[in-house]
């Protein structure tokens, strides 16, 4: 012990109100702090921590974009000449993808698994779940360093548009956050939220133009429907913005102009403000309901 | 911070501070707590379940684990918490350490507080103590820089610097104890909330902890200790409050909420101690009438609890069912972790069995001594010998059960009668 102990008692701290646990819990210096720090011991972890490390969190994605590739190249003929770049765009589709669901999963039961520190310490509940999307954010951007590789192998040239990338990264960020937010919370009441989020998260994956591009049926009504899910939106910005090509019809122009784009933007609010909502009311009870 | 500077407290415990007195800062301020988990009689956890009858009567069951609870503590109190399991102590701490939040009531506090209630909480197996350590550090409240720091301090006092790359999990329990000791030592906190903290770990560890306690008071640090263990209350506290059903029954002297709460503690256990204490069956030779402690001067009939340094009267009474040339009856006095502490035997009738015992005869043995045993709980096991055949005519487990309270004579199973001096040797004045 550094404290002196003939020292006088340090001048009579004031009193302040205890509030009890809550979803932020502390601070935010320390809030952040420890979400950083949580998220990166993670991803060393599983990084350094074997032999193999990283390249199992790279095997996937590629295995199945191998995969994916033969099949909707050389069976289904979706991935033809009319679509410049396919693979790069499948690639692209699959490792974005990859981030949302396996950083979704994670979270689910990320507030049970941790269940020493949420009935022992007063560690701020937020953290836990929002941890597992920083980290699959960690790993998301080494896979993107590849995937820029494939970009610039297959002649994409580089656009000032690349520079607009980190916004869709961003909107994709928040989505998944929020969504890690509500079922992780729900999962601490609900023990079959895990299988149905894996249900909803397949689902997700074929309402998602990832295997086949938004314009290849050639139909409106069905690019329209497509742009209610707001993951399709930002994946399809994103192949605007990164591949650059020319016939590529923008969000707004598969949606059919911006008004096509309010059902996607509301979804996107709603599961936001959702998120945000779950996580706060259960919060506080974390600990009592385990 | 050093392991030498650590130990060699214990010498100096003459140097504690004063008690805080009325008037002093308050570290804690409790106001009119009241916390009640709702036990759901038919639990829906699953959202299919909710879905398929979502007007399903959701009848629940209301445990009231706090009501009303109130109380003050000042800065530099060592405060003791004490209760029977599930009297709502757990509950409170949990309250206080913003794990629960309060149906109702206000919880107020002044400076730092170690946001852990159990050593090694939030121990990650899976990281190296290095990483674990900066990850405690920053729990509680420090930057990631400050806590990289300290760390070094931290191993030291473990003494675990070659193990400080190797991960939890390919540690032993005893490291992993030093590991979690080292990082509550190391947190610059105000207030420290302990829960049963000296029930892990060995001798050793135990006694570390001890001086630790005795440093931490010394520092005048606000400490509130959780526990059912008296002696440590006795010994560390200067105040303690005893909850039972949620409420608070005494907030005071440590030695009178320890005898209050040992009291308590019996009249529970009585019911028990009169289950055990079976007659010894119908097929022995002997049978067990009555099995008492009486109160000292052997008037006041049955007690359940003797006082450190009084006389303890040991009664039972038995009956012979067939005739025996002889017969030795013996006590067994043990702890409550099952620990023989001491026999008292005695021939029936005399050294020398000199009046043999007949069927349907009647023997009374009676036993005292004074109470050199420690504060807790104990046991007498009582059987009874063939003194010359062989063979056992009776034995009762736990046929009295009693609880020793009052000062505390100091650690150790006894307190022995003794003489120790210690003398400047060679003359002269320095």
């Amino acid at each position: 012990m550094s404290a002196n102990p003939a020292s006088e008692p340090a001048a009579a701290l004031p009193l302040r109100d205890v509030h009890g646990p809550s979803a932020l819990g502390g601070g935010s210096r320390r809030f952040f702090d420890l979400l950083w720090l949580t998220s990166v011991t993670e991803f060393k972890r599983v990084y350094f921590g074997t032999v193999l490390g990283y390249l199992w969190s790279l095997i996937r994605p590629l295995m199945l974009f191998g995969v994916l590739l033969f099949v909707f190249t050389q069976i289904f003929r979706v991935g033809t000449e009319d679509v410049a770049y396919y693979p790069v765009l499948l690639l692209m589709g699959i490792v974005l993808f990859t981030f949302f669901q396996e950083s979704t999963t994670n979270a689910v039961t990320s507030v049970v698994a941790q269940e020493g520190v949420v009935r022992k310490t007063q560690f701020p509940r937020l953290v836990i779940p929002l941890s597992t999307v920083v980290t699959g954010l960690l790993n998301l951007v080494v896979n993107l360093v590849i995937v820029f590789a494939f970009v610039l192998a297959f002649g994409v040239e580089p656009a000032w548009t690349w520079l607009l990338f980190p916004v869709a990264l961003l909107f994709l960020f928040v989505l998944t956050a929020a969504v890690s937010m509500a079922i992780s919370a729900l999962y601490v009441r609900f023990r079959d939220v895990q299988i149905i989020w894996m249900v909803v998260a397949q689902v997700l994956f074929y309402g998602t133009p990832i295997l086949y591009p938004v314009d290849f049926k050639e139909s409106e009504t069905f690019e329209q429907l497509l742009m209610i899910n707001p993951l399709a939106v930002i994946l399809e910005q994103v192949r605007v913005w990164v591949l650059t090509e020319p016939d590529a019809p923008t969000a707004v122009e598969a949606a059919g102009g911006w008004l096509g784009l309010l059902p996607a933007a509301a979804i996107f609010v709603a599961v936001c403000v959702l998120g945000v909502w779950v996580f706060r009311r259960e919060a506080p009870r974390i600990a009592e309901n385990l | 911070m050093s392991v030498d500077n650590v130990t060699s407290t214990f010498p100096a415990a003459d140097r504690q501070r004063p008690a805080p007195q009325e008037g002093d800062p308050l570290a804690i301020q409790v106001e009119d707590l009241h916390k009640a988990f709702r036990i759901p009689t038919h639990r829906v956890d699953s959202l299919k379940e909710r879905m398929v009858r979502p007007f399903a009567a959701r009848d629940y069951k209301e445990l009231r684990a706090l009501d009303g609870v109130s109380f003050e503590i000042r800065q530099g109190e060592f405060f003791g918490i004490v209760g029977r399991n599930g009297s709502g102590k757990s509950t409170l701490l949990k309250l206080l350490a913003s794990i629960y939040r309060a149906d109702r009531g206000t919880i107020r506090m002044a400076g730092r507080l170690a946001p852990f209630i159990e050593l090694g909480v939030g121990f990650n197996v899976e990281l190296t103590a290095r990483e674990n350590a900066v990850l405690n550090g920053v729990m509680m409240g420090l930057t990631p820089a400050e806590s990289r720091r300290r760390l070094d301090a931290v191993i030291e006092f473990a003494e675990l610097e070659e193990f400080i790359d190797l991960k939890l999990k390919n540690y032993s329990s005893g490291m992993l104890v030093r590991l979690a000791f080292s990082l509550m030592l190391e947190v610059d906190a105000d207030i420290l909330l302990i829960d049963e903290v000296l029930a892990v770990g060995d001798a050793a560890f135990q006694q570390k902890c001890a001086d630790a306690f005795r440093e931490m008071k010394a520092a005048g640090k606000t400490i509130v200790l959780v526990t059912h263990e008296m002696t440590s209350v006795e010994e560390y506290c200067h105040r303690a409050m005893l909850i039972n059903d949620g409420e608070i029954q005494q907030i005071g002297d440590p030695g009178e909420v320890g005898r209050h709460y040992l009291q308590l503690n019996f009249e529970r256990g009585g019911d028990a101690a009169t289950q055990h204490a079976g007659d010894g069956g119908e097929d022995l030779p002997v049978r067990m009438i009555d099995a008492r402690l009486e109160g000292a001067s052997g008037s006041e009939g049955r007690v359940g609890t003797v006082e450190h340094g009084e006389e303890v009267h040991l009664a039972v009474e038995l009956e012979a069912r067939e005739d025996f040339k002889g017969l030795d009856v013996g006590f067994l006095l043990a702890n409550a972790d099952g620990v023989g502490v001491a026999t008292l035997t005695a021939a029936v009738g005399g050294d020398g069995y000199d009046r043999p015992v007949a069927a349907g005869q009647r023997i009374v043995v009676r036993s005292k001594f004074e109470n050199p045993l420690g504060l807790g709980h104990y046991f007498v096991h009582c059987g009874v010998n063939r003194a010359f055949e062989g063979g056992i005519a009776l034995y009762v487990h736990n046929a009295i059960e009693f609880i020793v309270y009052g000062a505390s004579p100091g650690r150790g199973l006894v307190a022995l009668e003794n003489t120790t001096t210690a003398e400047i040797e060679g003359g002269g004045s320095a």
